[in-house]
């Protein structure tokens, strides 16, 4: 019969309006900003940088080596490195951005960043409201607007960043093994001109994969 | 048009003319005036900016030249001057409906060039992803055919309902739902959890009902039969030779499937039918893409229930300072659209000497006049809709 | 699956004066190539097709080589003058000396043929101009393969290759009235984009340097006011 094919599509499409009435699962409709779906886990926006502790500048982990300058696809990094060192949350002596920027209207949350840097430093914020009222210097985020401390980072990605806290705990328990056994090593010789203790300890210290040239 | 079910050009391709695969010239009746027309670039029909500039005879089309290049950013050039593993975000955006393929594709390319292995459950995740990206891709392109045929939304926001579920799940995963940025050389960049893959289980049940509903919905619609049937017929011969593939080539009854013919990841191990097309015209376009759609689903169900534990990552495969050997490979894969391969040229450099993308998108397009050709200008709407493009990757 | 050699073989017994010659590959992926003579190209193509059953081309790119400086070593016998006890005397002598030669580059088209029929594949084969700058026209496989159109149409306008043959031969992505190949290795990026304001300091100076450069351009043109504006609207 001619028409039988339309009507069995018009019975379809009644099915379906009246079951968006009736079924919890069709009203999917989200009335953001009052209403929010939760938060996933995994969702990238925007990079920011991670400090320990309290102070941002203190206790930021990035210490400019500009892999992720150099590995970024778009090229929204600039870095400056420092020129003096400063000691970084496990004291060690560490080179510093002086200038860290991300341009975030190039920017396109690919997450390479995150995944080259060899500090755990970078990492993907989930922010993504971020209208600003000025399109060029606005949208240009210096060290303090992307430094976020750990606790941040605990709360909008826990897993991983218990994962990342494990790793780095379990780096730092190594080296300091090891600075221990070259102090005593050192201490054992007891030579007047033992190695400066600093340098063994620094260069213990270096977590695997800084020493990659890119 | 005499049509015969055999693939039997071949043979006498020697015997044919010279200028057999060109476009058939016709004549406007008479010696009325042609009309030039210039659909698009900014046209509802053309999935983005794209132009036709088609010569009329009357309702009827006698040229259509298609213009290409509105989107072209020379996504091979950036290519050449950053590394390989920064052009991986770079392709999620060529055909951006199908972020995953793509990723899949360009990573097949690096480790045919370097020979890198890849675990077995990135395999099958990686499989899990390329089917899912599938459904979605062939859901999204029934409804926008239906959209373009007049059927304003309904058939459309059905196809997106089923479309949203995907991509909340490639959120979940990868962090994105389009641009997803997930295939690493080597492996996949994540492992999926349990409850990532419960959830996939759960979507995937669902899957055969929206099949069914489609099927419903629009199979048998008059309307939809009247416009599409014996509309924009592609002879198969001419579809290999002209370089068609996926879904297009299918249609035209070739039987072709890359995912057979290659086996490429854990493809061999599936098992799933290839639909082929009798009629060659644009309603076998809309029915291969839904039994695709089915054989999709197959392939999931099976790769879901054998996935296996372990990494997802090759321990030999390298983030930092990636150089592959000197040499040259080309890695193609059965993307929702057709073949989607990439060339790449190392010189022993962290970048590629030459980077290419072989589009399906662009190559099905070169078709397009010749299927058009004596159709009314109404149905040249819905030929290119059965096409199936992403502009992003027509242009690149 | 034939293997190149097989299939040079077989070229080579149905078209003796084919010229085929195997590129090897380094690589892994074990994809060697022929290195087919223009000239013979479109009959070899038709052979491949017709008689190999290698129904469908699938892709087709251009890859640019630019001419290369070479340092080599070559040892040179030449008259030297020298003073022996106060006599001039001319003596030939062999140096080892550096030279500095250019290697002229080329432009290439590969092609990846794959079987339908046959269900096998790939075959890669390329073609190579003689230079990149005046010779540098290939026979188009077009009318050969339908889908080396677009593909050839995109070489022509990226690369700047021309195929003789190609039934359309036109700019597939650039506008028409674009003078460049962007994909060769020594394209220069223009500078004449919109000037933003911007973070970039990179950007800015370059921006600031064109804006610069313009403004003395047309002050020099200031003259001949209308070739001027002809000459900015070209660049356009």
């Amino acid at each position: 019969m001619l028409g039988e094919g339309i009507l069995k599509g018009l019975a379809e499409t009644a099915k379906n309006f009246v079951g968006s009435f009736v079924s919890a699962e069709r009203l999917t409709t989200v009335q953001y900003p009052e209403q929010r779906i939760a938060p996933i886990e995994a969702t990238r926006d925007f990079p920011f940088l991670v400090y320990d502790g309290a102070d941002w500048e203190a206790g930021m982990r990035c210490v400019a080596c500009q892999i992720c300058e150099k590995e970024c696809p778009p090229k929204c990094i600039y870095i400056v490195k420092s020129i003096d060192k400063k000691p970084d949350a496990l004291g060690k002596p560490q080179f510093y951005p002086a200038r860290f920027d991300i341009d975030i209207s190039v920017c396109m949350s690919c997450q390479i960043c995150v995944e080259v840097c060899p500090f755990e430093a970078i990492k993907m914020d989930t922010e993504f409201e971020l209208s600003r009222t000025d399109r060029f210097g606005g949208l240009l985020f210096d060290r303090e607007e992307l430094a976020k401390s750990n606790e941040h980072y605990h709360k909008i990605h826990p897993t991983e960043a218990a994962q990342v806290d494990a790793r780095l705990a379990g780096e730092k328990a190594k080296s300091d093994a090891k600075a221990k056994g070259a102090a005593l090593a050192a201490a054992a010789k007891a030579a007047a001109a033992a190695k400066p203790a600093v340098s063994t300890e620094n260069a213990a210290a270096k977590p695997e994969g800084a020493e990659i040239k890119p | 048009m005499t049509a015969t079910h055999k693939l039997v050009a071949f043979e006498s391709d020697k015997t044919r003319p010279d200028d057999w695969n060109r476009p058939q010239v016709i004549e406007p009746d008479g010696d009325a005036e042609l009309l030039e027309v210039a659909m698009g670039p900014h046209h509802p029909s053309t999935h983005g900016v794209f132009r036709m500039d088609v010569a009329l005879d009357g309702e009827r089309v006698i040229r259509l030249k298609p213009v290409f290049g509105y989107l072209h950013r020379n996504h091979e050039k950036i290519a050449e001057g950053i590394s390989y593993l920064g052009s991986m975000p770079f392709t999620d955006r060529l055909d951006y409906v199908c972020p995953l393929t793509n990723n899949w594709a360009y990573a097949l390319a690096v480790e045919k060039l370097t020979g890198q292995a890849v675990p077995e459950r990135a395999e099958y995740l990686r499989v899990i992803l390329g089917e899912l990206t599938r459904v979605q891709n062939h859901a999204s392109s029934i409804g926008f055919l239906i959209q373009e045929m007049g059927a304003s939304g309904t058939p459309l926001m059905y196809a997106f309902r089923e479309r949203e579920k995907i991509l909340d799940l490639f959120e979940e995963l990868t962090g994105a739902r389009m641009m997803c940025n997930y295939m690493r050389f080597g492996g996949c960049r994540v492992d999926a959890t349990a409850g990532w893959l419960a959830a996939t289980r759960k979507v995937v049940e669902g899957l055969p009902g929206f099949t069914e509903e489609i099927e419903r919905l629009l199979c048998s619609n008059e309307i939809l039969m009247a416009r599409t049937q014996g509309v924009g017929i592609l002879r198969p011969d001419l579809a290999v030779n002209a370089g068609v593939t996926g879904p297009m080539l299918r249609a035209s009854g070739v039987n072709y499937d890359i995912r057979k013919v290659d086996g490429y990841g854990v493809y061999n191990r599936f098992n799933f039918r290839v639909p082929l097309g009798d009629h060659w015209d644009v309603y076998d376009r809309f029915m291969i893409r839904l039994l695709e759609m089915r054989e999709s689903i197959k392939i999931l169900e099976q790769a879901l229930k054998d996935i296996p534990a372990g990494p997802v990552m090759d321990s030999k495969a390298k983030i930092r300072g990636f150089r592959p050997k000197p040499g040259e490979a080309y890695g193609r894969i059965e993307s929702p659209k057709g073949e989607l391969g990439f060339y790449l040229i190392s010189d022993g450099g962290p970048n590629p000497y030459r980077y290419r993308v072989r589009p399906p998108s662009l190559m099905n397009l070169t078709v397009l006049e010749d299927m058009a050709i004596g159709q009314n200008v109404a149905d040249v709407v819905l030929i290119f809709g059965s096409v199936d493009i992403v502009l992003g990757e027509v242009d690149r | 699956m034939m293997t190149v050699e097989e299939i040079k073989a077989a070229i080579e017994a149905a078209l003796p004066d084919a010229g085929v010659e195997i590129v090897c590959n380094p690589s892994v992926s074990g994809q060697h190539s022929l290195r087919l003579a223009p000239a013979q190209a479109v009959a070899v193509a038709k052979f491949l097709r017709d008689d190999l059953l290698f129904d469908y081309l699938s892709n087709v790119t251009g890859v640019d080589w630019p001419d290369k400086e070479v340092a080599e070593k070559v040892r040179v016998t030449r008259p030297v003058t020298k003073t022996v006890d106060g006599v001039e005397t001319t003596v030939e002598e062999t140096v080892e000396e550096t030279r500095k030669r250019v290697a002229p580059g080329c432009l290439e088209a590969v092609y990846h043929l794959y079987s339908v029929a046959q269900k096998q594949g790939p075959v890669v084969f390329r073609l190579k101009t003689v230079n990149r700058t005046d010779q540098v026209e290939l026979p188009s496989l077009t009318p050969i393969w339908r889908s080396a159109e677009f593909q050839e149409r995109e070489i022509f306008d990226l690369f700047g290759i021309v195929f003789t043959g190609h039934p359309d031969l036109r700019r597939l992505l650039m506008w028409d009235g674009f003078k460049d190949h962007p994909m060769r290795r020594d394209y220069v990026e223009p500078d004449d984009f919109e000037y933003e304001p911007t973070a970039h300091d990179q950007v800015l100076a370059r921006a600031l340097a064109h804006q610069a450069a313009s403004r003395t351009a047309q002050e020099a043109a200031a003259p001949a006011l209308g070739a001027g504006q002809e000459g900015t609207g070209a660049s356009q």
